[in-house]
């Protein structure tokens, strides 16, 4: 028989740490639907949708009872619309959010990413209507994730689009403002945004992908935590090793839903997304793993050196357990969804530079972060600037998920309730940024060699 | 399918016997049980056959479940698959 203690670790993991998945995410190919009549595609986008994932969220529902398993998310990810449509008018592009919201609201998921553009390098007229009308689509839908990808390490970062979704970011703050600029929660801006990614506000199914494909995303904060806690006082060799055995096992599970679902659906496994990534629940957060390692309060010195381990870690855990490990696989740090990042925030020992900092060694970027509603669009174009430079130079994947929240100003809070949880507004730098933003056209593409 | 229950919680008279019982009526097979007293929990395992039982599966773990509750106990049941694949290799 099984090892008795193998299974109560497990069941301990369940039901007192917080294991679960955290996303069964299909990825639907709209490629098929595309075409340059608003209504038309719109029509077939919702056909071709709800056919595929009808039986989604049902499968998921099984497999959780078949493993005893929470799947928290079902979700749906698909071609960037911006490459669906071709219009030049941004409300052909509210149209096709409707429908996709449609589609999520019919076959029961609770987001669906792929409202999204690649202008790394140059915006067509398609793209440039496309991300016009985010503000207003990201108000009159409620299931629809948006994203934006400004730059790549092999094209460098398109500073006019850079500019253009400060604005954006500013708008849709604007015309959400009666639920707190609830409307940038979904919407994310990133340099070298992966394809296969099964979290939101990110996801979209890229075009590299097949037709249909189930991607897997696992959570588990609270059990690395948990595993961290009985190896107090021990150096970073047993925390790192500690943590990799954590993530192995934790991603076996992912695997394991994934290829069932995988096989249910008759849809194809791509991979799964082994992200610590947070709630605002007590022994859900990613912050209070850092702590464990020593520090007194997260963002304090040294919490770039914990994070980059954890980080490091959880991927080498992972890889060796998943035949395919793929999306933005790391250490999420979404500010409002994590209990110990709220707190640090709210004491002031984590702030945006800290967390700029924190990002040059995570999974992502700057997430969840509310910041005054008088910051200039500008000065987010400038954050946003700022990071994808990250992610440009280290290669790696970053992004951009603030909130101004309209009428907040440092000090006060805002409640996105569920998942989303509750953000502290954080101070960002008043001197300005204009001209560096007005300049606009692109910053080339950095140098592969010379690493020093 | 083959399926883990666990059964964690305050030691009492009549758990297993509640639990097999019940087992029983539902035609699923025990294939193997222990039973032990952890740090002063009661914890017994089983390895249960359900491919005689026409008793659908969220039906069976919800059953267990509130099985549990009336004793004051945790009951769970879990494909045994899922432990194979996390702690072994």
């Amino acid at each position: 028989m099984l090892n008795r203690n193998d299974i109560l670790e497990t069941i301990k993991m369940i039901e007192e740490e917080h294991l679960d998945i955290r996303t069964v995410t299909m990825g639907i190919s709209l490629l098929s639907c595309a075409g340059s009549d608003a209504d038309e595609v719109c029509e077939k986008v919702y056909q071709k949708i709800t056919k595929a994932a009808k039986d989604l969220v049902p499968v998921a529902e099984e497999i959780s009872v078949r493993y005893g398993i929470p799947i928290i998310n079902k979700r749906i990810s698909v071609t960037p619309a911006s490459l669906v449509m071709r219009s030049d008018k941004p409300e052909d592009y509210v149209k096709l959010a409707k429908a996709l919201d449609r589609a999520a609201l019919d076959t029961g998921v609770n987001f669906i990413g792929g409202f999204s553009a690649l202008v790394h390098k140059g915006m067509t007229k398609s793209e440039e209507a496309m991300i016009s009308s985010i503000p207003e689509a990201l108000a009159v839908t409620e299931r629809v994730c948006s994203s934006v990808n400004v730059g790549t390490t092999k094209a460098g970062i398109n500073m006019d689009a850079v500019a253009m979704m400060g604005r954006i970011v500013k708008e849709t703050a604007e015309r959400t403002k009666d639920r707190d600029g609830f409307g940038c929660a979904k919407l994310v801006v990133f340099c070298n945004s992966v394809e296969d990614n099964p979290f939101m506000a990110g996801a979209y199914h890229g075009v590299g992908e097949a037709e249909y494909i189930i991607n897997v995303g696992v959570s588990g904060p609270g059990v690395v935590k948990c595993a961290l806690e009985k190896v107090k006082g021990e150096d970073f060799e047993v925390v790192a090793e500690t943590i990799k055995k954590t993530a192995f096992k934790i991603t076996r599970m992912g695997q394991l839903v994934a290829r069932e679902a995988s096989k249910r659906l008759g849809v194809p496994f791509g991979i799964v997304d082994l992200s610590l990534a947070p709630t605002p629940a007590v022994g859900d957060s990613v912050a209070h793993i850092l702590e464990e390692m020593g520090l007194e309060q997260c963002g304090t010195h040294g919490t770039t050196a914990a994070l980059a381990l954890l980080n490091d870690a959880v991927k080498k855990g992972g890889i060796m357990a998943s035949s395919f490990v793929g999306g933005l696989s790391g250490a999420f740090i979404p500010v409002s969804e994590d209990a110990g990042m709220i707190d640090a925030a709210r004491a002031g020992t984590l702030s945006l530079d800290k967390l700029e900092a924190m990002t040059c060694v995570c999974s992502v970027g700057l997430d969840m972060i509310c910041i005054p509603g008088d910051t200039t669009a500008e000065t987010v174009a400038a954050i946003i600037a700022d990071e994808a430079a990250i992610g440009m130079i280290n290669q790696k994947t970053t992004a951009v998920r603030v909130i101004p929240a309209p009428g907040k100003k440092v000090g006060d809070t805002v409640e996105f309730g569920g998942l989303l949880g509750t953000g502290p507004v954080m101070a960002v730098n008043n001197k300005k940024s204009t001209d560096f933003i007005a300049r606009g056209g692109r910053i080339p593409a950095p140098v592969h060699s010379f690493k020093n | 399918m083959r399926a883990v229950i666990t059964v964690v919680g305050k030691d009492r008279t009549g758990i297993i016997a509640k639990v097999s019982t019940y087992l029983a009526e539902k035609e699923i097979n025990i294939l193997d049980i222990s039973q032990t007293i952890m740090q002063d929990l009661f914890t017994m395992m089983m390895l249960v056959d359900t491919k005689d039982s026409g008793v659908q599966a969220k039906e069976l773990s919800d059953a267990l479940k509130a099985l549990g509750e009336e004793m004051g106990l945790s009951i769970n049941m879990q494909h045994e698959e899922l432990f194979s694949s996390m702690h072994r290799v």
